[in-house]
């Protein structure tokens, strides 16, 4: 674990998008805060899967950590540059290094644009090769996504989810990024099609070293694919462990009643599992709870929770959780 | 592609011989092209006949106004006085004087030259000839209008939605006060004021410049401008929500994570994207655009004489309504079947490409 393995460094990152009012004159009347004071890193090669309930702030997270949207509060490091820090042309150039796959593969598409151009855009952008040295590289790319080269010409509405998919994954490996956000990548996708596109991107990891930030809400898929997990809560990082320990150890309620809720594969045990039933709904994140933003529905809850903001720290080894009753 | 080769080695992508592979491609790729989204709505569109129809005929009328020159026997602007309203299909005698004026003098046709195809006018002038040129005028207003109001509105729209937040406040609140004013009276008075100027012989500085523009487009740029000034801002309000619906897609975000500028979203994503409804919508302002134009020539402020313009012409003829109904049937019959035709086609544009629609009727 030591300091130059790891390739994106977030500190203390916030995104509030303020809530306003007034035509004319517009005044700010509050904030979502989708996320508030995260911090992780993510070790070069590794997947970090980040899981959650809708609307906790996963997508928020990873979209923030490219810049995609601009943070409020916080730092983003890439390597040894702060991401936070850069703007127009340096930004644009530093994009090459990082990429993201989206979840909705009908929407991640431009329908006017052939195949070809789709995935040749990132090229073009940053002026790399000629057309003819673009056009090889688009095929190599179909290729190597699964897809027949032949494709270049067609159009995305002539293509299943899966296939869209893979153009997407394609057209994120055009600049050999180094590091890619996967934003729910296969829940838009068929069970049968999910298991294809989780293996592609495995084998295209290993191929070539990616590093990947893993956005999910199925907890198993995430257990399948990560190194290490971290699990959020409106907007927060509740806990981030190595996969094993998280599954196998959780210390954190939230994270206790969510993998509660995991079938069991095998009868016998499923009969004896028992599930932590979290009451009431998820607090709005414009106006979160005081002290934990757990402790409106935390069955452990006691007055220090109301009250205080948990630490972030590091309860064993590299097993990070925010909670005063552990 | 030097540095990036060595890269893709070193990562191990299977270039292999890509070169090799690619003879093969060229010829299956022609197997293999693409249905765009363009070519599924010609598709459709060819399916509706009534709008191919209309999609004809606009053709043809506009090589009738380019070969306006060919096709009829007189100048427009060519005068007879001798025969002045005369009944359709009167044959006359040329004074030797005349028929070298005929645009079929010394050819196989010369014979018609001795007949008023579709009657004369008060001043003496072919009927038929002045309402073949009439296309001109309509085609031409059409056109230009509907270009210039859908580049307006498109620009205007699509920076008004991209920015968004204040810029886009304040761009829409322009167009909303516009919206307001009633922009015709407004039309009507400018057209007034521009032709008293030129009558006194104005011709220094801007509106100098302006009253030369509008001498030489045969009284046409105000038509253009008054045309523009209505109908931009529809457009630009489809622009701007259209712009609003895309900009929110993730494709939108995938080209900025990629390290597209804004302009390159604007112009390679979000107006190819836009353009189809914006064009339907134009393709089905048209006949207005026809329309006000006649309006316009009809009380007078339209093109300057003698150029034959529909509404001027039924203007002139709509006092002898019952002696010489040709005078008003002709141009009439001329600017309904025309303005038809872009509605037709305008309907068969927008149930193709408007999927929504497809598959009913």
């Amino acid at each position: 674990m030591s300091e130059n393995n790891v390739l994106v460094r977030v500190e203390h990152l916030t995104k509030h998008f303020p809530i306003t009012r007034g035509l004319i004159i517009q005044r700010v009347v509050g904030a979502v805060q989708a996320v508030d004071d995260v911090s992780f890193d993510i070790k070069r090669g590794e997947t970090l899967g980040l899981v959650g309930e809708s609307g906790c702030g996963k997508s928020t997270t990873g979209r923030t950590i490219l810049q995609l949207y601009r943070p409020t509060a916080g730092k983003v490091y890439y390597g040894d540059k702060e991401l936070t820090a850069l703007k127009g042309e340096e930004l644009r150039r530093q994009r090459r290094n990082m990429q993201i796959i989206f979840q909705d593969p009908y929407a991640s598409l431009d329908p006017r644009m052939t195949v070809g151009n789709i995935i040749s855009e990132p090229l073009e952008v940053h002026s790399i090769g000629n057309a003819s040295e673009r056009r090889e590289r688009v095929q190599e790319l179909l290729r190597l996504v699964g897809l027949n080269p032949y494709f270049v010409n067609r159009y995305p509405h002539e293509f299943s989810g899966g296939q869209r998919q893979r153009i997407g994954i394609a057209r994120a490996l055009a600049l050999q990024p180094e590091f890619i956000v996967l934003d729910e990548p296969i829940s838009a996708l068929d069970v049968s099609i999910q298991a294809q596109v989780v293996n592609l991107l495995e084998d295209l990891q290993e191929r070539f070293g990616l590093t990947y930030l893993f956005i999910a809400h199925d907890l198993s898929m995430v257990r399948h694919i990560s190194d290490r997990t971290a699990v959020m809560y409106l907007g927060k990082i509740v806990e981030l462990a190595p996969r094993d320990e998280l599954y196998g150890e959780p210390l954190h309620p939230y994270t206790q009643a969510l993998l509660s809720a995991v079938p069991i594969p095998d009868p016998v045990k499923e009969r004896q599992r028992q599930r932590i039933i979290l009451e009431g709904d998820v607090p709005s994140p414009v106006n979160p709870p005081r002290g934990c933003r757990f402790h409106t529905r935390c069955p452990l809850a006691v007055d220090v929770c109301r009250e205080v903001v948990p630490e972030w720290r590091e309860a064993s080894p590299g097993h990070w959780v925010s909670c005063h009753l552990v | 592609m030097g540095p990036e080769k060595d890269k893709d080695s070193a990562k191990g992508l299977p270039g292999g011989n890509p070169a090799a592979g690619l003879e093969k491609l060229s010829e299956a790729e022609a197997l293999t092209k693409g249905r765009s989204p363009l070519s599924d709505a010609w598709r459709e569109f060819r399916r509706n006949k009534i709008g191919v129809a209309g999609m004809v005929f606009i053709i043809f009328v506009i090589f009738v106004a380019l070969a306006a020159d060919v096709i009829t026997p007189y100048h427009f602007s060519t005068q007879n006085l001798s025969y002045t309203r005369e009944k359709p299909l009167t044959p006359y005698i040329v004074t030797t004087d005349q028929l070298p004026n005929c645009h079929w003098a010394n050819t196989p046709l010369e014979q018609y030259c001795t007949v008023f195809i579709a009657g004369s006018d008060p001043l003496g002038r072919d009927l038929f000839s002045r309402v073949i040129y009439g296309t001109r005028v309509s085609l031409s207003v059409a056109f230009v209008a509907a270009l210039v109001s859908i580049l307006i509105g498109t620009v205007y729209g699509t920076i008004s939605g991209y920015a968004g937040g204040r810029v886009d406040n304040f761009m829409m609140r322009i167009v909303d006060f516009l919206y307001a004013v009633p922009l015709l009276p407004i039309i009507i008075l400018m057209t007034v004021y521009f032709q008293a100027l030129s009558r006194r012989g104005v011709s220094t500085g801007f509106m100098g410049v302006l009253i030369d523009l509008s001498r030489a487009t045969g009284g046409l740029l105000f038509i253009f401008i008054a045309i523009g000034a209505l109908n931009w801002i529809g457009m630009a309000r489809l622009a701007r929500g259209q712009v609003l619906s895309y900009k929110q897609k993730e494709f939108v975000e995938a080209a900025r994570a990629v390290g597209a500028t804004s302009s390159r979203i604007v112009f390679r994503h979000l107006i190819p994207n836009v353009m189809g409804p914006l064009l339907i919508a134009e393709s089905l302002a048209i006949p207005g655009y026809i329309f006000l134009e006649a309006t316009l020539s009809f009380i007078g402020l339209g093109v300057n004489p003698p150029i034959p313009s529909w509404g001027a012409m039924i203007n002139e003829g709509y006092r002898g309504i019952r002696s010489n109904p040709h005078l008003v049937l002709f141009p009439g019959v001329a600017l309904s079947v025309l303005t038809l035709a872009f509605n037709f086609m305008g309907d068969g544009l927008r149930d193709a490409f408007d999927v929504r629609l497809r598959g009913r009727g």
